[in-house]
């Protein structure tokens, strides 16, 4: 049994090549409570917390490269969230202040949850997911990333690098419904973000689909029902088209946290209330 | 192959070995039951309580979700070190002063939590001490003597004028 702590990337890949069954450990705020209810017993752990190169993130022109190492508590403030509002807004909702501290955005990835908070951001946001290893590095789209609840495209040997999202000109918004404020899983959760220089609509949703979901039809309605150049405000009427609209991209289920029926209702209001956020 | 495994870890200052622990182990686990340091509470173990909070490279954390084994190398500070004489800290103090310890179990959690937040923030408002006090579980307070306890504290801290203190 060994923990190791590799310091860079190319140590991290090579150990993860010679021992793809290790458990990759992040902020371990989902790993170790697998652990510690006794669901998980690791052998090898590789531990991701030293390599600065995860740490990193940097902001281009039409996209922002966020390491897979930077925690939810990074990117809620600073530079990040001027860039990425829904993304910060969606991170200052994890957990707690000890959890964000620690949860990082490649964790968030790496467990795959349907109600993993980052994802409808990510998936509004054409997010691209980084993949390494010794055979060098992939780049593909958060909708080949993640192919179930709880299942991705990670190969043994890979790790989770990077994510890649567009930098948009114009206002977004993250609204997630549970059961308190803090400290809970989302029983649906929902990005909509706005673009004035391709003057575009992009919708994601969470935890109302075994992966997260895009809206094609309320985006191109919403589009369309946006006055671009003059005052951006929507009426009651086109609130209600596009809350139908979401509603009817969702694809819930039945489980101990909610009724697929609620999730469907609650994705239809708070698309509205997003919405009527974004164009006030 | 050893089903055990032993590494250095450095708590509050001090340089402590832990021989011979099981891998899986979590950081509370191995300050409670090989360190002695008792102080951190175990509630939960799935960090939703925030009793067993603890700084680690200066970032306040669940203690239950570090893997103690991969926490060697970095900067590890329990309630312990926050009164090392037996005199209380400000906080520590203020808590005593508003009554807002009952069972005592939440305490050192939301002891270090307030610590962290006055030193990050120390004129935080009513609504930000909520948010930053929300990994902190209290089944006995009710949470209205704890609030008053932070401003008793951040108001002792304004009033001291001092940056540095415990
Ligand atoms: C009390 C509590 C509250 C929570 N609240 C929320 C919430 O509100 N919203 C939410 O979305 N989540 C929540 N979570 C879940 C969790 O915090 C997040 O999913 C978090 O993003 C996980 O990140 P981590 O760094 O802690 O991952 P870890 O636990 O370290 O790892 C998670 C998984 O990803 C893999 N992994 C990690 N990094 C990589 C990488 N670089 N490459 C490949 N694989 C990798 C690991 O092997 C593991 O399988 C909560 C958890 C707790 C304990
Ligand atoms: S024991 Fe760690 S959060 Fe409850
Ligand atoms: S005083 Fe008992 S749990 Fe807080």
């Amino acid at each position: 049994m060994t923990v190791l702590s590799p310091r860079t990337l190319a140590e991290a890949c090579s150990a993860a090549a010679s021992n793809p069954n290790a458990d990759l450990l992040a902020g371990g705020t989902d790993l170790m409570v697998e652990v510690n209810s006794g669901h998980r017993r690791p052998t090898d752990v590789i531990s991701l917390g030293a390599i600065a190169e995860l740490r990193e993130w940097s902001i281009g022109e039409d996209r922002i490269t966020i390491g897979a190492g930077v925690t939810f508590a990074k990117i809620a403030s600073g530079e990040l969230a001027t860039a990425a509002p829904a993304l910060a807004m969606a991170a200052r909702t994890v957990g707690s202040p000890q959890i964000r501290n620690a949860a990082t955005l490649g964790g968030n990835l790496g467990t795959g949850s349907p109600a993993g908070d980052s994802l409808p951001v990510l998936a509004a946001l054409n997010a691209s997911v980084v993949l390494t290893s010794v055979h060098g590095q992939r780049e593909i789209p958060l909708s080949e990333f993640c192919v179930g609840p709880k299942r991705t495209d990670r190969q043994p040997g890979e790790l989770i690098t990077a994510v890649r999202i567009d930098r948009l000109n114009g206002p977004q918004e993250f609204c997630k419904l549970g059961t308190r404020q803090a400290m809970v899983i989302s029983v649906v959760s929902v990005a909509v973000v706005a673009d004035t220089s391709s003057t575009s609509v992009r919708v994601g949703l969470g935890a109302v689909g075994p992966v997260p979901l895009r809206a094609p039809e309320a985006e191109a309605f919403a589009a369309e029902a946006i006055n671009w150049s003059g005052q951006t405000s929507v009426d009651t009427e086109t609130c209600r088209r596009f809350a139908e609209l979401v509603r009817d991209a969702a694809r819930p289920i039945d489980d101990h946290r909610s009724t697929a029926e609620y999730r469907r209702h609650a994705t239809g209001v708070l698309a509205a209330r997003a919405l009527r956020r974004i164009f006030p | 192959m050893s089903d055990l495994v032993s590494y250095r870890l450095n708590v509050n200052g001090q340089d402590r070995t832990v021989a011979d622990g099981r891998l899986g182990e979590s950081l509370l686990y191995v300050l409670r039951e090989r360190l002695g340091l008792a102080g951190a509470k175990n509630a939960c173990e799935q960090g939703e309580c925030g009793s067993c909070s603890v700084m680690v490279d200066d970032e306040l954390v669940c203690s239950c979700l570090v893997l103690a084994a991969s926490a060697e190398g970095r900067d590890i500070r329990t309630i312990e070190s926050l009164a090392p004489e037996g005199e209380l800290s400000y906080v520590q103090q203020a808590f005593v002063d508003a009554g807002a310890v009952q069972c005592g179990f939440c305490t050192p959690g939301l002891i270090v939590s307030v610590h962290d937040l006055l030193e990050r923030q120390p004129d935080a408002t009513d609504i930000e001490v909520r948010e930053a006090l929300s990994g902190n579980l209290c089944r006995c307070t009710g949470y209205g003597r704890i609030l008053e306890a932070v401003r008793i504290a951040a108001a002792e801290r304004l009033a001291d004028g001092s940056e540095s203190r415990a």
